[in-house]
């Protein structure tokens, strides 16, 4: 039934009273005035007149082309299923473990959104203590290199994986000889899987090799390398061993180093450090007392040291050494007596493969008693990180020559490329008619395989390692797989045929019941690892254990006494003997690995490339370095006053000829040239391929090891010139006291020893009175309670950020500049804008030579600038004294930047810091002129999208996997505007949000920059000045600090510790 | 029809009446241009076309495609901004210093000394704005009312004393010189309009604000340009001291100098006469403007170039002096120092000595200063110097900075040199154009100068009808303008 009520809408309409039945029909109850704007227009409103024509065209117009003016869109694409871990915006970090066979080093990965963004070092681990190397650092690069395989290849064609595996496991099951080529594996689980596979398979050998081989060090020590602890040592000698950079487990030794190395309030003892070598290394660098030797001089320099020392502890003597100049004999007995002084206490290494140089090394530490658990070198715990044997290598080759090899599988290693060309790997690798190459590139060995497997990359792959007894690392995945054949979750079929595990091509061919490497680890782990920790418990214990272990990336336990390996080992005196008949003369040749390209496997990572090399400042080349005085004498380009252009030289030995540029470096041995590893790729990809020459093929075979050190060396001009991209081209002080430094018995003496203050004469009234200059100042400090001033300032509310920089401590590695390069989102520029000065790094490090001549002696013998006293400053000394110094934005509290931007695009924050604000700033580079520091990096080109970078760069290239290693944090600068180090704003904001959430203040070391993050030995302190108990405020109040050109009164919150050199200065001008 | 001074040469050669300087000014407004004019001009436009497309190019691609890098921030760039503004420096002086001096010899040169001044202004502005990342946001560095609360320029930067030093320099300029011209378009609207050219006639009659000639338009005229000439002395001295403070107030060792204000203005006018020497002297040939701009005005400002090099040379020997007096290892690698005589800039050096010290020392002997080859030759010579002093400074300043492992040398790329040849194109282009649609010559000032009673329109001397100059349409009740 309807309803039959009715409702009224009030009293008006109930009554019906006549206004309201009049206005009932209308819409609006006012009137409303249409007539007013419609009517009175007079004219058809639908009519367009002129006027709104040319409106209505002017509007559409300025429309169309402010809609053509449109920014690119990027995509941002949001998760359809979220994963949990996953937040948007906060890092995620996974502890990991790097080993590539040449570093190792346990690491955390940064990921922020799923991808890995950075790599740092992991504090857990005993091995490695939270240190990362510039190599370790750039890897992250490496995994999104769009040069990766994205899966299996049969001859050169892409294959699927059942194809693979089904062809493959035929021609396994042939029979016939198998061998398994593969660099050192560190990975205990992995071992098992190859010994698996050689049960299946009998006929499988496995040759483990090394690029640059351990060899010697491995046979002179029964087979097993001890452990080295250089904090252990108050004397090191090391004879060519670059232990800082390259030498066997760089970034552990580098850490230890340090320790040793630093000095303080508490501590005025430091280590001394004696080098002996050819071409100026690191550690050289880094020494000191540096005496230049030939290369084929090492053998000698140890038995010299042999008989030296054994005279006086009652050791035999043997047959005594030449040498070719009569220094360097005074310098072994003088070096013999300070380690006898420290006997127990010391330490010798020798970067030979040279067995016999070796074992006379080894008995050195013998009779210095250097042996035992808590000495420099534990033979009690072996060093697995070099297992490679050359003669194994050698007897592979020579079956492969004969066709004896029928299937060769090549896991990490690259030996078409790196293998020295006398023993002939590249032919008999042709020989071979069934090659299986487990890669992650197409290099030179895999270009040449049957059959390619491509191999996950670290980051994308699970892992374990050994490096020592007693200390394990497991490595898991940050990333998904990015090639593979099938997207996550959804379960899509992606255009890939993926990548795999390497290990799990050896379980499946060899019908593993476990083909998956993750679960085979796990329970390698169960049945292997975890028991010994004594807990033997089920599934629930060991899950426990699992996961803390791979939450802190390590585990680590009491190793039990060694069993010694008894190889046989050469004697004493077969040693001597074979030292004695070790070949020389003519020029001698150094082949040696750089800081940042290594032994070349990470070549194409233009982080790497672009990294200047700590001691030539060189990017992007390779080089034949020789004494600038014997350049001078053959008539040589040496590179003086800003030219760049080197001369060209054909070198040659042996039957092979490469020609490269040559370099002036000072400290180079007269007589002897160096040559760096890891250059001339022609399978590394568009980064590396081309650049420089394959000094590989030099490498020599002698006494069943590969030898480094090529004597009689030609040494022939070449017509042309050609250019050398450094970073630097003035490498002297040139009297000014940039980087200041001491010798210890100064230091001493008294704590400001090469940092005296500086007083200069004021005018008070009619007397005139010595004052420190930092308090003759024009101007009232209105922030004068602030610590501009070097005192700590306890009372002073907020923070204020302050760094320190040990020049004591820093070894120049580079690590600093790669870290802030990852984090910064500082862009690659390549070689030519290197060579135009428009590097982009933030961090620099500045590398000075001593020079012969310096402002005292000038003054002394009276020359004046007219005598071109400046000139012959300029000039390095032949084996001079070297010093880094690392210098970034000095964030100074009077700045000279920011008082000349006409758009205040860079100020000052309450907290110390120097800011830049990138869309302010509209590029009159004024800021840039009038920094004295020169840190500030100009953005002269769009980076990330002009063209000229697409190759030097392929972070820049479009195909977006590049982009993928950007930090979030940190924006991609345009083109036009100014930039500089932050002291990574993005961390202190992180942290300082972290801990207002937390309801506290910011916890000393919480916050940290990459730089001082990542820096081996700590030469860099960061932290809150204003905080008493800081790390950095404790190094306020000591005496070695100093600021980079005081005397401007820039006041920076950056400060620097003199170096203090433990040797007596006058030793090097003997 | 003139009082000659007895002791002085006359400012006027050839006894010219009223009517005659009419004549000569206005002949090249109202006449044909040659082919020499067609010719230069079309090279002043390629080269400025050359210019654009640089620009362009720069402005397209970033700074990256010139030579400049992370020492040596600023290069050809600045060094021709600071050269283009120096060179406007001589024509605010002589038509304002001067004429508060009230030195008559100015009249027949001020006209073109002012445009030169406005056209170098403009040659000099490109620069501050192309040197910039991004051009695009110029604006940033004007005080603009925004939206972003206390964002605001930074005062303290030089910079941004510039921006206002030279905007005022410029549009007081501007005023200064149009005001002049507004008596001589009128006289050109007027003879447009007798001789019936219409276009000619309603362009210049727009021009000329509807001038009049009345007594109180004099008057008014005198009044303004004397006001206008007041304002415009101190500009003379602000501009090049406060561009010189772009230098004086930075960190840099060798710019860090307090002789900079008054030695940049020294320079500023030495390289200013130099430049209107090279013009007048070619365009008193172009224009047979002889017997107007007379060896005597060319004497004149080879003294007052004179003068100022030696102004500036004791500033050099000031600045050489202090480098090493102060015996500090940074001051003694500044650009006047014997370590950058003899360092990879060494020729920098000597060209700035040579062209700036040495060879202006000639300019003692008066029968050089009246040589009038030997004259645009050293014009030339001091203009190249003048920039290589702009040069040295930026450059061989920062190149030996504080740090010695940031030294780095610098050499300029195509495109910075294209864009300075497009700056030298435009300049001419503009002044070419300046020379045939403005009267050259400040003529209804100049006439000021010529004593003259009535008795003399009536009985003009004989001496003018005997050097033939006279013309024929001379009329004795001709006006005055």
């Amino acid at each position: 039934m309807a309803n039959q009520k009715k409702y009224w809408k009030g009293l008006e309409e109930l009554t019906a009273s006549p206004s309201f039945v009049k206005a009932k029909t209308k819409e609006f109850v006012e009137e409303v005035p249409v007539d007013e704007f419609l009517g009175n227009q007079g004219q058809n409103p639908s009519s367009t007149s002129r006027r709104d024509f040319l409106k209505f065209l002017g509007f559409s117009v300025a429309a169309a082309s402010l809609a053509a003016c449109e920014a690119p869109v990027v995509k941002t694409i949001p998760y359809v299923i979220k994963p949990e871990e996953v937040t948007p915006g906060i890092d995620n970090w996974y502890a990991s473990t790097y080993f590539d066979g040449q570093d190792y080093c346990s690491i955390l990965i940064k990921t922020r959104d799923g991808r890995p963004i950075k790599v740092e070092g992991n504090t857990m681990s005993g091995v490695t203590k939270g240190a990362a190397n510039a190599r370790v650092q750039s890897s992250v690069l490496s995994l999104y290199n769009s040069e990766r395989l994205t899966g299996p290849m049969i001859g050169h064609k892409k294959a699927t994986w059942e194809q693979v595996d089904k062809e493959i496991g035929e021609k396994l099951a042939k029979g016939g000889n198998i061998r398994i080529l593969t660099s050192t594996i560190v990975s205990p689980s992995t071992d098992q899987i190859i010994a698996d596979f050689k049960e299946k398979y009998s006929s499988t050998k496995h040759v483990s090799w090394d690029a640059v081989s351990f060899s010697g060090l491995k046979k002179a020590n029964e087979g097993g390398i001890p452990t080295y602890a250089f904090n252990k040592a108050d004397v090191i000698v090391s004879i060519a061993a670059d232990f800082l950079t390259n030498w066997l487990s760089p970034i552990e030794f580098s850490k230890q180093y340090a320790e040793g190395r630093k000095v303080g309030k508490n501590k005025k003892e430091m280590s001394r450090h004696i080098q002996f070598e050819s071409i100026m290394t690191v550690s050289g660098a880094n020494a000191d007392t540096r005496v230049q030797i030939k290369p084929s001089e090492e053998g000698a320099v140890a038995i010299g040291l042999y008989n030296a020392v054994a005279k006086q502890t009652g050791g035999s003597s043997l047959a005594a050494p030449s040498f070719s100049d009569a220094k360097i004999s005074e310098r072994i007995d003088k070096t013999a007596a300070e380690l006898v002084k420290s006997k127990g206490k010391s330490l010798v290494v020798a970067g030979s493969n040279d067995t016999a140089v070796q074992v006379v090394v080894k008995e050195i530490n013998k009779l210095l008693d250097n042996y035992g658990a808590d000495k420099s070198i534990n033979s009690d715990k072996a060093c697995y990180l070099r297992q490679g044997s050359d003669e194994d290598f050698a007897e592979l080759v020579s079956d492969m020559k004969a066709g004896k090899v029928d299937v060769l599988i090549t896991y990490n290693v690259n030996p078409v490329y790196n293998s020295a060309k006398a023993l002939g790997f590249a032919e008999a690798y042709a020989k071979v008619p069934c090659k299986i190459a487990l890669a992650e590139v197409k290099d030179e060995t895999a270009s040449g395989a049957n059959y390619i497997c491509p191999t996950h990359n670290y980051m994308e792959a699970w892992g374990d390692a050994n490096p020592y007894d007693g200390q394990y690392s497991l490595a898991q995945p940050a990333i998904y797989p990015l090639f593979s054949k099938k997207f996550p979750r959804e379960n899509v079929e992606s255009k890939y045929e993926g990548t795999r595990h390497a290990q799990e091509n050896f379980l499946k061919w060899s019908g593993s019941e476990t083909p998956d490497y993750y679960t085979y680890l796990q329970q390698y782990w169960k049945k292997n690892v975890l028991p010994e920790q004594g807990s033997e418990g089920g599934d629930y214990m060991f899950i426990d254990l699992w996961n803390k272990t791979l939450s802190s990336g390590v585990f680590e336990k009491e190793a039990k006494p060694r069993v010694m390996e008894s190889a046989s080992s050469v004697s004493l005196s077969d040693a001597a003997s074979k030292i004695a008949a070790t070949p020389k003369g003519g020029i001698e040749a150094v082949l040696y690995e750089k800081t940042g390209i290594g032994n070349g496997n990470q070549a194409n990572n233009p982080w790497l490339q672009e990294m200047p090399d700590p001691i030539s400042k060189v990017t992007w080349d390779n080089y034949v370095t020789m004494n600038p005085g014997e350049m001078k004498d053959k008539g040589y380009n040496l590179l003086l006053d800003d030219n760049r252009d080197a001369s060209i030289v054909t070198v040659s030995a042996n039957g092979v000829t490469l020609t490269l540029p040559v370099y002036p470096q000072p400290g180079q041995a007269r007589g002897t040239i160096g040559i760096a590893l890891g250059y001339g790729r022609t399978g590394a990809g568009k980064v590396a391929n081309g650049i420089g020459q394959n000094a590989y093929t030099l490498v020599q075979w002698t006494n069943n090891t590969f030898q480094y050190n090529v004597a009689n060396v030609t040494v022939t001009k070449a017509d042309g010139t050609y250019k050398l991209a450094a970073t630097q081209t003035h490498h002297t002080m040139i009297g000014r006291p940039v980087l200041k430094e001491t010798t210890l018995e100064e230091y001493k003496k008294h704590a400001d020893a090469g940092n005296e203050e500086e007083k200069i004469p004021v005018m008070l009234g009619s007397k005139s009175e010595d004052r420190s200059f930092k308090d003759v100042n024009l101007w009232d400090d209105y922030d004068n309670k602030s610590p501009v001033n070097m005192t700590n300032n306890a009372g002073n509310l907020g923070l204020r950020w302050k760094m320190a920089i040990d020049l004591n401590s820093c070894i120049g590695c580079g690590a600093c500049v790669v870290s802030c390069n990852a984090e910064n989102n500082v862009p690659v520029v390549g070689k030519e804008e290197i060579l135009n000065a428009r590097e982009m790094h933030w961090i620099r490090i500045d590398r000075y030579y001593s020079s012969d001549l310096t402002m005292e002696k000038a003054k002394e013998e009276g020359m004046t600038e007219s005598h071109r006293m400046y000139t012959m400053m300029d000039a390095s000394a032949d084996n001079p004294e070297v010093a880094f110094q690392p210098v970034m934005c000095q964030h100074c509290n009077h700045a000279p930047c920011e008082t000349v931007c006409p758009v205040i695009a860079t100020s000052h924050a309450s907290e110390g810091i120097n800011q830049m604000v990138y869309n302010r700033c509209v590029g009159t580079k004024y800021c840039a002129n009038n920094c004295p520091y020169k840190v500030r990096r100009f953005n002269w080109f769009n980076y990330y999208r002009d063209e000229k970078f697409l190759t030097v760069n392929p972070a820049q290239e479009s195909n977006e996997m590049g982009r993928m290693v950007l930090n979030p944090d940190v924006v991609v600068r345009s083109r036009g505007v100014m930039e500089k180090c932050s002291l990574c704003i993005q961390r202190i904001q992180g942290g300082k949000l972290k801990a207002k959430i937390e309801g506290r203040t910011i916890k000393d070391g919480e916050v940290n920059t990459a730089c001082a993050q990542s820096c081996p030995t700590q030469a860099i302190v960061f932290g809150n000045g204003n905080d008493p108990e800081s790390r950095v405020a404790k190094l306020m109040d000591d005496e070695r600090n100093y600021l980079l050109l005081a005397d401007l009164d820039t006041q920076p919150n950056v400060f620097y510790m003199t170096k203090v050199r433990n040797s007596d200065h006058h030793l090097l001008s003997e | 029809m003139q009082h000659d001074s007895i002791i002085r040469d006359p400012l006027l050669l050839g006894k010219k009446t009223y009517h005659q300087i009419t004549e000569d000014v206005a002949r090249p407004v109202e006449g044909k241009a040659n082919n020499y004019w067609w010719l230069m001009l079309a090279f002043a436009v390629v080269a400025w076309m050359w210019g654009i497309g640089c620009m362009s190019y720069t402005v397209g691609r970033g700074i990256g495609t010139w030579g400049l890098n992370r020492t040596i921030d600023w290069g050809w760039d600045i060094t021709n901004f600071v050269w283009w503004i120096g060179i406007g420096h001589a024509g605010t002086l002589i038509s304002a210093v001067l004429c508060l001096f009230r030195q008559r010899w100015r009249l027949t040169i001020n006209r073109s000394a002012e445009a030169m001044t406005i056209f170098a202004v403009m040659c000099a502005a490109i620069f501050p704005v192309l040197h910039m990342g991004r051009p695009w946001l110029a604006y940033f560095v004007f005080p603009l009312p925004n939206q972003f609360g206390s964002l605001w320029v930074n005062f303290n930067s030089p910079l941004l004393w510039d921006v206002f030093a030279i905007s005022t320099y410029f549009s007081v300029s501007v005023v200064f010189w149009y005001l002049g011209l507004i008596p001589d378009f009128a006289m050109i609207r007027d003879r447009a309009k007798i001789a019936g050219r219409k276009i000619s006639y309603a362009c210049y009659r727009v021009l000329s604000f509807g001038w009049s000639g009345r007594a109180k338009d004099w008057q008014r005229f005198e009044e303004v340009s004397l006001v206008l000439a007041g304002i415009c002395t101190p500009l003379v001295f602000s501009v090049h001291s406060i561009v010189s403070s772009d230098f004086a107030t930075g960190v840099v060792r060798g710019w860090h100098s307090t002789v900079y204000p008054p030695y940049f203005v020294a320079g500023a006018i030495f390289s200013g006469m130099a430049m209107v020497l090279t013009l007048v002297i070619v365009g008193r040939k172009v224009l047979n403007l002889e017997e107007y701009i007379t060896i005597q005005h060319i004497d004149t400002m080879n003294k007052v170039m004179l003068t100022m090099g030696s102004v500036v040379g004791i500033a050099y020997f000031a600045e050489f002096f202090m480098a090493w007096f102060s015996g500090d290892p940074n001051e003694s690698f500044i650009y006047l120092s014997w370590n950058n005589a003899i360092g990879p800039y060494g020729w920098a050096f000597w060209v700035l000595i040579i062209c700036n010290n040495l060879l202006p020392q000639i300019l003692w002997s008066k029968r050089i200063r009246t040589n009038l080859y030997i004259t645009f030759v050293m014009s030339i010579v001091i203009n190249i110097g003048m920039w290589f002093e702009r040069f040295d400074i930026i450059v061989t300043d920062l190149y030996r900075d504080y740090i010695p492992s940031d030294w780095t040398y610098y050499s300029p790329t195509w495109v910075e040199v294209g864009i300075f040849v497009g700056t030298i194109g435009m300049f001419f282009t503009f002044f070419l154009i300046f020379a045939r649609v403005f009267p050259f010559i400040a003529q209804a000032e100049l006439k000021t100068t010529l004593k003259a009673t009535g008795d003399l329109f009536h009985n003009p001397p004989r001496k003018l009808k005997a050097n033939g100059q006279a013309s024929e349409g001379y009329e004795v009740k001709q006006p005055a303008h």
